[in-house]
């Protein structure tokens, strides 16, 4: 415990002393040459509340200092005081815009611990909705850094498209944002027979829509000079500050989790990792335009491969609730359900970790058990975190104006970072 | 180019680090190497840069509480913190646990290794409340500059923060310098 500062400290720290910020801005700053300017928590452009401290020099940014909390939850804690299946919606709510990653990481990570099996049926199901969030979640993307560059037309477009995929999850789960429709072992229900329709029919819509936005975006001169050769970052840096997703790969490395550590069966799909070359914000920008269509390219071939009828969720009915139909005719299954909501079923007192590629990266999760109904501790290693980590890294030397295409591009989402 | 083969790491660190091993564990095919905290830096250094192990990558640093501690083999110490490093090349993942101890968790920093840990270590530092030493920046990540305590600790109980209103906010605002000079 911390003991308390005296008053005159505490009045020093809230006006905001230069000499809190000692060996965390340049010497030229505690002398007054270069300029601190305070951006965010509640500017546009960051995408939520990250607050950024600038040290400028001239126009020019020398560093920054990026404070995060302000969406601090305690979703972690939250999570060890819950049981294993009721833990679940809590993660909707760390990557508000892609919900179903989120519910997939800790789905993933109880799957691992207990060794529970997730059904083929249920593992393409889980595929299709995640690939739909990735593009749900990439037209919030295009469209608020479109937005932030200048290009208002974009913005109305994406959430157009998206409203598609929000009206088909709510189709499935219920819910258009936090559906939670991701359960150990398997997915929440079965999915409703409007759901086949649904999907293809957005497929066959979605498909020319990418080239609606390239032909606006692509080689518009405007675009290319808001965006080429700005925020650059070398592989080796992107590398050593653990970046992931369309940001290692506009850099230039390969690195897929789906390609590299196949989870849910995407060993079987067929699809390219698009790369980028100069890792500025435009070959950032281009891969994830790309990823849009392997996108379509995955949902296409899951939805041929998926059967209409089939198990949805485990038949392990020591962690799977049985479907309501059985409780009227099994006493076994009556216990199983009764066993399952009030108490939860035990994981043992070891840890796992299990990783996934979410829109924005890489999502980790490790989970500690204590041999009971409750995790002993959760950890989300969250894409946004690493990233907004290594700002100062990227955002040395450039423009204010550049910073925001820079935050736009690497694609943040606030909750995701502070959990 | 030459890539060279890959080295079982438990081996590698079983002949360059024998002695600051403390246990190893294979569970559901993730190998734990437990190491002693003052060797992390090297060790992490040698399985960064050896041929044949080339673990470039920092995924993720985890902290565990095992309050209530009791000494065992397995958790020595009451707190764990997980290093998970991966290596690109070779495409698999290796678990590096530490321990530190309940009444002065010091655990030396990476970050001279991996430019990663610089948050991942903060936010441990703030909600964990182990401290890594020679780390550059030390202030809270996640949490108010004036809170008290470390929550994910586990015998800091869930949800025992007073609900401030008029006729509390006095002793409150004891706990909270910052948002009473502000007034």
């Amino acid at each position: 415990m911390a003991s308390q500062p005296p008053a005159t400290a505490t009045k020093a720290l809230w006006e905001g002393s230069l000499e809190e910020l000692r060996g965390l801005v340049s010497q030229r700053a505690m002398t007054g040459e270069t300029m601190l300017l305070n951006m965010g928590p509640h500017h546009p452009s960051t995408h939520g509340v990250l607050r950024l401290l600038l040290e400028l020099d001239g126009e020019e940014i020398v560093t920054c200092l990026p404070d995060i909390g302000y969406l601090h939850t305690g979703i972690e804690k939250n999570i060890e005081d819950k049981t294993y299946e009721k833990a679940v919606p809590l993660t909707d709510r760390m990557d508000y815009l892609s919900p179903m990653s989120n519910n997939m990481a800790f789905c993933m990570a109880v799957e691992k611990l207990v060794a529970l099996d997730v059904p083929e049926r249920a593992q393409i199901i889980r595929v299709i909705c995640l690939e739909l969030s990735r593009i749900a979640s990439h037209m919030v993307w295009l469209g608020t850094h479109a937005l932030d560059m200048g290009a208002m037309s974009v913005f109305l477009y994406c959430f157009r498209e998206r409203e598609f995929i929000l009206r088909i999850f709510e189709m499935i789960s219920g819910q258009r944002m936090m559906g939670s429709y991701f359960r150990p072992g398997g997915v929440w229900r079965d999915l409703p027979t409007e759901f086949y329709g649904a999907v293809n029919s957005f497929i066959e819509y979605f498909q020319p829509k990418i080239d609606d936005y390239e032909s606006i975006l692509t080689n518009n001169p405007i675009w290319l000079d808001r965006t080429q050769g700005v925020g650059v970052i070398d592989p080796d840096v992107a590398l050593s500050w653990a970046m992931t997703g369309a940001v290692l790969r506009g850099s230039g490395v390969n690195w897929d989790v789906r390609k590299a550590m196949p989870y849910s069966g995407y060993e079987t799909y067929d699809f390219e990792v698009p790369l980028g070359e100069h890792g500025d914000v435009y070959d950032r920008f281009y891969v994830r335009v790309q990823e849009l269509r392997q996108s379509v390219k995955i949902l296409k071939q899951a939805m041929k491969k998926l059967p209409k009828k089939g198990l949805f969720r485990s038949e392990n009915r020591k962690f799977v609730p049985p479907p309501r139909s059985e409780l009227g005719g099994s006493m076994e299954a009556v216990i199983h359900h009764f066993k399952l909501w009030t108490q939860g079923f035990d994981a043992p007192d070891e840890e796992v970790y299990v990783s996934l590629e979410s829109p924005r990266g890489e999502i980790g999760c490790y989970l500690h058990g204590t041999g009971g109904q409750k995790p002993r501790r959760v950890h989300f290693k969250t894409p946004s975190f690493m990233h907004i980590s290594a700002l100062p890294v990227i955002s040395e030397g450039y423009l204010i104006a550049d910073m925001i295409a820079i935050i736009g591009s690497v694609d943040i989402v606030l909750g995701d970072c502070d959990r | 180019m030459q890539i060279a083969p890959a080295l079982d790491p438990l081996k590698n660190l079983q002949d360059h680090f024998s002695e600051a091993i403390v246990f190893t564990k294979t569970f559901r095919d993730e190998l734990t190497i437990a190491v002693q905290p003052n060797a992390i830096l090297e060790i992490m250094q040698h399985l960064r840069n050896t041929p044949g192990l080339v673990y470039n990558f920092l995924s993720d640093i985890s902290s565990v509480d095992y309050h209530p501690h009791i000494p065992s083999a397995e958790h020595p110490e009451r707190f764990g913190v997980s290093y998970h490093v991966y290596s690109m090349l070779y495409n698999r993942r290796l678990r590096i646990k530490v321990f530190a101890a309940e009444d002065a968790p010091v655990i030396p920093t990476i970050i001279l290794v991996y430019p990663a840990a610089n948050w991942l270590e903060r936010e441990i530092h703030d909600v964990m409340g182990i401290t890594f030493e020679g780390h550059p920046d030390q202030r809270r990540l996640l949490l108010p500059e004036d809170w008290n305590g470390h929550p994910a600790r586990r015998d800091v109980p869930m949800g025992k923060e007073a609900i401030q209103f008029s006729f509390n906010v006095e002793d409150i605002l004891k706990h909270k310098p910052r948002a009473a000079s502000s007034n």
